[in-house]
């Protein structure tokens, strides 16, 4: 996929697709770990983008990510995808207490003409790792999560794009007057991440 | 009219949700697949649609039987021609149903989610599982004492930021080291015994600290050997040397294992039930070890030395013949780290506090190594608590105002400056009730501090209620 130039690395769109989809892969345990959704007990370290990052040892969440992952491949690589949405919701009452949104810009010109660009793979993890870290610090000023939760997975697509078969139409499991907070984004000149949080109002914080 | 066989197409749709007990629906006929353009009907994002939806929660179980996928069909491809009409209809409606489309960015978009779910945890605990939350409603402020409840005298405290000379042990016993001499005051009956006074060649103590079940005392000494002594019985158990070439300054138990740190920098893992004790060894500090705490779980160590740095080691690296490799390694003190607590609440929060040219209590997520705060408290930091029962820090300082600062986790807000010493408050233990807090200073006083909350003991004072943690507070 990317062959070392000088400084730079050429990125094609199968190859940033691949750089996206494992990043979200990698973003979503990363969430579920942090915000307890799961046992920390059940999340194995690995390391990734020069980070120790968990990873879920749970196979019905491997499972469940591993399949979104593949098709979110597919859409990414066809510029179909506008952006991923990991949604934490009570178990008890299924209310939608946090939006982790992760909004894709894709260049038209790639998916059109099919060429390829240049950016240094290294510069790319560093800006993954920035991400990285500030959703492992997103504890600090996150109301906590105190009941169990389950998590759900979001995508918004384009218009014209044909329904596979193991999806369906959904709202958009939004929250009313959330507060947001806008992380960090990456750029692979292919696509661009940005990344937003946006969560419940917790009247009973200290603050 | 146009709007209503919306409504009815989109109920449709969430016939065929995914539920949960249902497997099956391998055989659906596609009808989700569409390659028409016609705008995503508004009123499904609407707040009355919306809230129709959320009250139902349980995802609806389809009766196939009672589906009539005739009607859904002819809806489908209905829609198709009636995209075609649309021109006909009154511009006006057209550009509202844009306006309103365009306002919940759902003319080009459409939202999917997967089918499969995924599992449920059955056993998720959140992260916070020990501590209680307080009451919704805003609770009554508790008043804190802002004097020493008790000052006991502690001569020959030896003045050495780098030793951990006080411990509180769960039996309710507090052990302190002075000089050569460790001593024993018994919370309960307020009686004081002397449970050794060591040699001139071997002293004076360096650190002690209590087994978690109370009954065992590990002393280090200046002569590098760590002395095991049995509370009960008030014997001596072993003597562990050969672990360290100079004075053992800190000590944590986890379990049968007791980590030392000493000033040759070498962290050791020692088994005190076997004979060959040694089992571990930590490298990694290139100056003394000052401050060492295991999580509450047992899995990792926290150190902090003379040379600036934060070491955290995971118990699943540590190997019997190769010294062990860090998890993280933390330069972001910029002076000796002994001060570290691990919080009780989170299990992978951990709290370190620089000395006198940092000045700062940082906070650490240990799993990843990240940074999530840091407070300049304008003075050195000497020892930090967490309290157990409510979201606060303590910490205790030197050189001006020799305080102890009580601080709102994670607002990082003041909420007391405990003042009575005289000099850098150098050590700190809790009782095992977690409501006093002992500290001991340079100014060789050993004071008491009922700083997270009034003792549930009766106690010969009148002004401590009987019953414990009353609801009812005086409002300072």
């Amino acid at each position: 996929m990317a062959s070392k130039t000088a400084s730079k690395d050429i990125i094609t769109l199968r190859g940033s697709s691949a750089i996206v989809s494992e990043f979200f892969g990698y973003a979503a345990n990363s969430i579920l770990y942090n915000r307890g959704v799961y046992p920390e007990e059940s999340f194995a370290r690995v390391k990734k983008y020069g980070l120790p990052m968990l990873l879920t040892q749970d196979e019905g969440v491997k499972s469940f990510l591993a399949d979104i992952n593949s098709q979110l491949s597919e859409w990414l690589e066809a510029g179909k995808l506008q952006r991923v949405v990991l949604v934490i919701m009570s178990k008890a009452t299924g209310e939608v207490l946090e939006r982790w949104n992760f909004r894709i810009e894709t260049d038209a010109e790639v998916i059109e003409k099919g060429i390829s660009r240049e950016k240094s793979d290294k510069e790319i993890m560093r800006e993954i790792q920035a991400i990285m870290r500030q959703i492992a610090s997103s504890i600090t000023y996150l109301p906590c999560l105190d009941e169990t939760c389950v998590f759900d997975v979001l995508a918004y697509t384009d218009k014209d794009v044909a329904v596979p078969f193991s999806w369906f139409e959904s709202d958009p499991k939004l929250i009313a007057n959330p507060q947001m907070v806008k992380l960090h984004s990456f750029d692979t000149r292919i696509h661009k991440v940005d990344t937003l949080v946006s969560y419940k109002n917790d009247e009973w914080d200290e603050e | 009219m146009r709007l209503r066989r919306e409504g009815e197409r989109i109920l449709e749709w969430r016939l065929f949700l995914w539920s949960p007990t249902d497997s099956g629906f391998g055989n659906l006929s596609p009808v989700n697949s569409r390659s028409s353009h016609w705008p995503r009907f508004p009123l499904q994002e609407a707040p009355t649609g919306r809230r129709r939806y959320r009250d139902s929660m349980d995802r609806f179980i389809p009766n196939r039987s009672a589906m009539d996928f005739d009607y859904a069909h002819y809806m489908v491809t209905m829609g198709r021609t009636a995209k075609e009409n649309m021109e006909g209809k009154s511009p006006g409606k057209v550009a509202y149903q844009k306006r309103l489309a365009e306002a919940l960015n759902m003319n080009r978009t459409r939202v999917l989610a997967f089918r499969n779910k995924p599992p449920i945890s059955s056993t998720s605990i959140p992260h916070e599982p020990l501590l209680d939350r307080p009451p919704k409603p805003p609770k009554p402020q508790r008043s804190i004492p802002q004097t020493a409840e008790r000052t006991l005298d502690a001569p020959d405290l030896v003045d050495d930021y780098y030793l951990n000379l006080l411990d509180w042990g769960s039996s309710n016993v507090l052990s302190i080291a002075l000089g050569n001499t460790v001593y024993l005051w018994d919370a309960s009956n307020r009686s004081t015994s002397e449970l050794v006074t060591v040699d001139d060649d071997c002293g004076p103590v360096t650190s002690v600290s209590w087994s978690s079940d109370g009954r065992h005392i590990a002393m280090g000494l200046n002569n590098s050997e760590v002395q095991l002594w049995d509370y009960t019985t008030n014997r001596l158990l072993r003597t562990l040397n050969g672990g360290h070439t100079r004075r053992v300054g800190s000590l944590a138990w986890n379990s049968h294992i007791l980590t030392t740190g000493g000033r040759d920098g070498r962290i050791v893992n020692n088994d005190v039930r076997v004979r060959s004790h040694i089992v571990g060894t930590f490298r990694g500090h290139s100056h003394e070890v000052c401050g060492l705490k295991w999580s509450a779980c047992g899995q990792q160590l926290a150190s902090g030395g003379n040379d600036n740095t934060l070491y955290i080691w995971d118990r699943s690296l540590a190997s019997l013949n190769a010294p062990s490799q860090w998890l993280h390694r933390l330069e972001d003190h910029a002076s000796a780290v002994k001060a570290l607590a691990w919080c009780p609440f989170q299990g992978n929060l951990l709290a370190s506090g620089g000395g006198m040219e940092d000045n700062c209590i940082k906070f650490w997520n240990t799993d990843t190594g990240s940074c999530l705060n840091s407070i300049d408290t304008g003075s050195q930091v000497c020892a930090l608590l967490w309290s157990n029962k409510e979201r606060e820090l303590l910490s205790s300082h030197g050189f001006t105002q020799n305080q102890l600062t009580l601080w709102k986790y994670p607002s990082m807000v003041k909420m007391a400056d405990l003042n009575g010493h005289t000099s850098r408050v150098l050590f700190m233990a809790q009782s095992p009730d977690g409501c006093t807090v002992a500290s001991a200073a340079a100014d060789e006083t050993l004071r008491f501090w009922n700083v997270f909350g009034a003792p549930e003991v009766a106690k010969p004072s009148p002004k401590y209620k009987p019953e414990p943690f009353a609801n009812v507070y005086r409002i300072r």
